[in-house]
């Protein structure tokens, strides 16, 4: 009884997970896109909590309680303070319209459906329903990344794909294992230190943060 | 002592002195010579490792606990590899001998250290590849060996020439080296042996190949090692990076490295496959021939006098070559003995051609030493200057040429006769065609003594052709001087006593092909070499010497016993009272009929310029000469496939926009493909 609830609960906070990602595509504030990551954040911690009561798998509760921590307060802080510092705060620019990417990210969904069809006839864990919302988690993240020109909207969205990932290693098989799970936060918070140096970087060489202006240094003919 | 022991030492003092080396700079003065003459005792201890297993005809191998896990070092040390260390080992010790005074030139101007290095470094990979005995100690040994001399033949990297030789070697020889590895790959896949056994030379030694294996293993095998040797059409690098390197380093690769080679397709064909159609060797024969001839007509066409001696290593490779592939012919055929001739006649070449190639080399290098010059239409008359260096060079010149007394002639001589006794082959097409082999060999040796008339005629007769005063040329130091002292007497040795050169190598191709020749060819004793018998053909070189030497001195004699004064005057000009030694027969026109008749083997350009005097047209006032002669195969072989490669990269370059999303958008795309493919 205790299971098919926690398996409910899952499903709704998945669910939740899947309208953030989308929320991340149709948002065109930088400060809301960091506002709607961390609301992500908090709904995978308390997945992986609910996942970790359920399964009797301990150590989830330590997973969860370091994504509480990394991705609801210090990287939306970090990333808080840098738009601050460097004074971004006007509309992001999109590559493709947002309509246009909303429409694919559904077809997106509905590809990570069909994709992960076949592992749902043959697992039996309770979370195995929740494997298509991971993977169309990873895409849309992708996919934020391929639409948008600014740099720090890619940073939210490679951060985006990571909790896919972690959300796809707890729904595939009630998550990694812990030194992996320590190492892999290790190096997210490292990789957002070094976008935060790059950052400054591009800053200050290109007086703007739009990747574009890197196809400067590409070599000419 | 084992000669395993005394050879391991060599490459451990060879390898003490390359990391010793920039220690050994604070002893500035003594840095040079500690450093060769150090490595001339390890190349000695080569020589009497080398000797004393070929004479024994004694097989030592060991394994060391270094190399990866499966797979330790093998080493062996068979007469084979007993007789490449001597070639190897003789030319070190000259060579190191020679550089203690040659080095010193560089003193001052570029680093000392980077050459004792890497030359250290390079003699000890050459000796290591011929000790190797299994596929993956053999390519550490091949590769130590080609990126030490990489280094060397950048030695003197200010000028974009020397690079730009420097990268068409590394390249070539990157490519031999690929080929080698998958033909190593092939033995040991087929060998039928798991994990890294079959990589052992005793796994292929032993292997079963089906014949299209086999074929496929020896021509890659062939094709690799004849990239590192400079077989016509695989040659290009040869003439540009050899005259680039300094003189030693010349001297070693032309004399000694090319030799590795000559000894992996001997290793490949006699020692792991055995048993081979008699075509592979017809291959090997008729490439022989052809680098042998092109080889002697693109050095013909040369002025600068290293990139002759270049061109003179293929033709001699191709000389090899056609012993090697007389020898595969008849073992096929089950005629050991004269498999056995034709086996010694190459080997002896290889050691004949190592001896007199680093004469010339080291000769040549003694020339740039005195006249900072390498085209040979500046110089002229330095006999005079270098009255030690003229006469060396001229034993070496008589020994490429093939004449008797020296060495070279008997090694030909060799050739020649195995090509004579291919009649006793029972297949009738053959038997037609081996002879015309026999006619391009003779060509060869005459086009190579005309080369050499004109080199030596050009750079040590008449006067000096040169803009300034030769006032400023000297002879050089004694270490140099006595390195191809040694060298040319080594040279003249191995022409006058061929008898025992011959038993001594007789173990070789007794292991190799299972025939013997000393008996036969030792039969009349020392004096007399006769090959297969005496009313065949025979030639003594101790007569033949003391023959020259008889009518050298009695000309000397008749010239001097009577006191005749001699009166110099000056030379009959004919009327024309302006003669300068411009005016001399030059390198060019020395070779301009054979040019007019071969000319359409090359791409040559000839332009003739006439600037009228300003007083009347008809009246020439200058006149300009130039000549351009290129290789063809340039064009033919490696310039479309340099084109392909740079279109290629062009095509290549387009998915470089220089956007992220872009970039980020074919990670995506490939995601998505590989999802719906393999989910």
């Amino acid at each position: 009884m205790a299971h098919t609830l926690a398996a409910q609960i899952n499903s709704l906070l998945a669910a939740l997970i899947l309208l953030s990602a989308f929320a991340l595509l149709a948002q065109r504030k930088i400060m809301g896109l960091v506002h709607i990551f961390a609301w992500q954040g908090f709904f995978l911690a308390l997945s992986t909590a609910v996942i970790g009561f359920a399964s009797g798998e301990h150590h989830l509760y330590i997973s969860s309680l370091l994504t509480l921590g990394m991705k609801v307060f210090l990287l939306p802080y970090i990333l808080y303070s840098l738009v601050h510092k460097l004074k971004i705060h006007r509309d992001i620019e999109a590559v493709v319209n947002i309509p246009t990417t909303m429409l694919l990210g559904i077809v997106l969904v509905v590809f990570s459906y069909h994709l992960t069809a076949p592992i749902r006839e043959l697992s039996n864990l309770m979370t195995r329903s929740t494997l298509a919302v991971a993977l169309a988690t990873v895409m849309l993240g992708l996919l934020m990344m391929v639409t948008r020109r600014h740099a720090v909207t890619q940073i939210l969205g490679f951060l985006a794909m990571e909790n896919g990932l972690f959300f796809a290693a707890t729904s595939a098989t009630y998550g990694m294992p812990m030194v992996v799970e320590l190492g892999v936060a290790l190096d997210l918070l490292i990789a957002a230190f070094i976008f935060g140096i790059f950052f400054f970087h591009i800053n200050t060489t290109f007086d703007s943060l739009d990747v574009d202006q890197m196809a400067k240094l590409k070599e000419t003919d | 002592m084992t000669p395993l022991d005394i050879t391991g030492f060599a490459v451990l003092l060879l390898l003490a002195l390359a990391a010793a080396a920039p220690l050994l700079r604070s002893v500035r003065t003594l840095q040079i010579p500690l450093a060769f003459s150090l490595s001339a005792v390890a190349s000695l201890a080569a020589v009497v490792a080398g000797v004393m297993t070929v004479a024994d005809g004694s097989v030592a191998s060991a394994t060391m606990s270094l190399g990866i896990p499966g797979l330790p070092f093998h080493l062996r040390l068979d007469p084979l590899a007993g007789f490449f260390l001597v070639v190897i080992g003789l030319m070190g010790l000259f060579v190191s001998i020679y550089s203690i005074g040659y080095v010193k030139g560089y003193g001052g101007q570029r680093s000392i250290t980077h050459m004792i290095c890497f030359y250290t470094l390079f003699l000890a990979g050459m000796l290591l590849v011929v000790l190797a005995d299994d596929a993956y100690f053999f390519l550490v040994a091949w590769e130590l060996m080609a990126a030490a001399s990489y280094f060397l033949v950048m030695y003197e990297d200010e000028r974009a020439e020397n690079r730009r030789a420097a990268f068409l070697y590394l390249l070539i020889a990157h490519a031999g080296a690929i080929a080698i590895l998958l033909a190593f790959g092939v033995m040991a896949g087929q060998s039928g042996q798991g994990g890294f056994d079959g990589y052992t030379f005793d796994a292929m030694r032993t292997a079963h190949l089906s014949s299209g294996w086999a074929t496929a293993a020896f021509f890659l095998a062939f094709f690799g090692f004849a990239a590192k040797a400079g077989v016509i059409p695989l040659h290009v690098w040869l003439p540009e990076a050899h005259p680039v390197a300094p003189s030693n380093i010349s001297a070693l690769m032309s004399g000694v490295m090319l030799k590795t080679s000559i000894y992996g397709i001997c290793r490949f064909v006699f020692d792991f496959i055995k048993v081979f159609p008699w075509w592979w060797g017809g291959v090997v024969l008729a490439l022989g021939l052809i680098s042998a001839v092109m080889g002697v007509l693109y050095a013909l066409m040369q002025h600068d006098l290293k990139r002759l001696l270049a061109y003179h290593s293929v033709e001699n490779i191709g000389i090899i070559l056609i012993g090697l592939g007389l020898s595969m012919i008849f073992a096929s055929f089950q005629l050991p003995t004269l498999a056995a001739l034709a086996l010694v006649a190459a080997l002896y070449h290889t050691l004949n051609h190592a001896m007199f190639k680093g004469l010339l080399f080291m000769g040549a290098g003694a020339v740039l030493h005195a006249t900072h010059e390498r085209n040979m239409e500046e110089m002229g008359g330095l006999i005079h200057r270098l009255p030690w260096t003229a006469p060396l060079f001229l034993v070496g010149c008589v020994s490429i040429s093939a004449l008797p007394p020296f060495n070279g002639f008997v090694s030909e001589w060799l050739t020649f006769q195995a090509f004579l006794l291919s009649p006793a082959l029972p297949h009738p097409i053959l038997k037609l065609l081996i002879p015309l082999g026999a006619a391009l060999l003779a060509l060869t040796g005459a086009l190579a003594a005309a080369c050499f008339v004109k080199v030596f005629g050009v750079v040590f007769l008449g006067q000096w052709r040169g803009h300034q005063k030769p006032d400023h040329i000297h002879e050089v130091v004694w270490s140099m001087r006595s390195g191809m002292l040694l060298a040319a007497i080594t040279c003249l040795l191995l022409g006058i006593f061929p008898t025992w050169v011959i038993s001594w190598l007789d173990t070789i191709p007794e292991q190799l092909c299972g025939g013997r020749i000393a008996e036969s060819a030792g039969r009349y004793g020392w004096m007399w070499l006769t090959p297969i018998a005496h009313q065949r053909a025979s030639y003594s070189g101790p007569v033949v010497f003391i023959g020259i030497l008889t009518v050298v001195a009695v000309t000397w004699l008749l010239l001097h016993v009577r006191a005749t004064r001699v009166s110099r005057v000056p030379l009959w000009d004919c009327g024309f009272a302006k003669l300068t030694p411009r005016m001399q027969y030059t390198a060019s026109s020395f070779s301009m009929p054979i040019r007019r008749v071969l000319g359409f083997l090359f791409a040559v350009r000839e332009q003739v310029e006439i600037v009228p005097h300003t007083n009347h047209p008809a009246m020439p006032g200058s006149l300009q000469y130039r000549l351009r002669v290129r290789d063809r195969f340039w064009n033919w072989l490696y310039a479309p496939q340099g084109d392909a490669a740079y279109w290629l990269a062009r095509q290549a370059g387009k998915l470089q926009h220089g956007h992220i999303q872009v970039y980020l958008l074919y990670s995506f795309i490939t995601l998505i493909v590989l999802l719906v493919f393999l989910g």
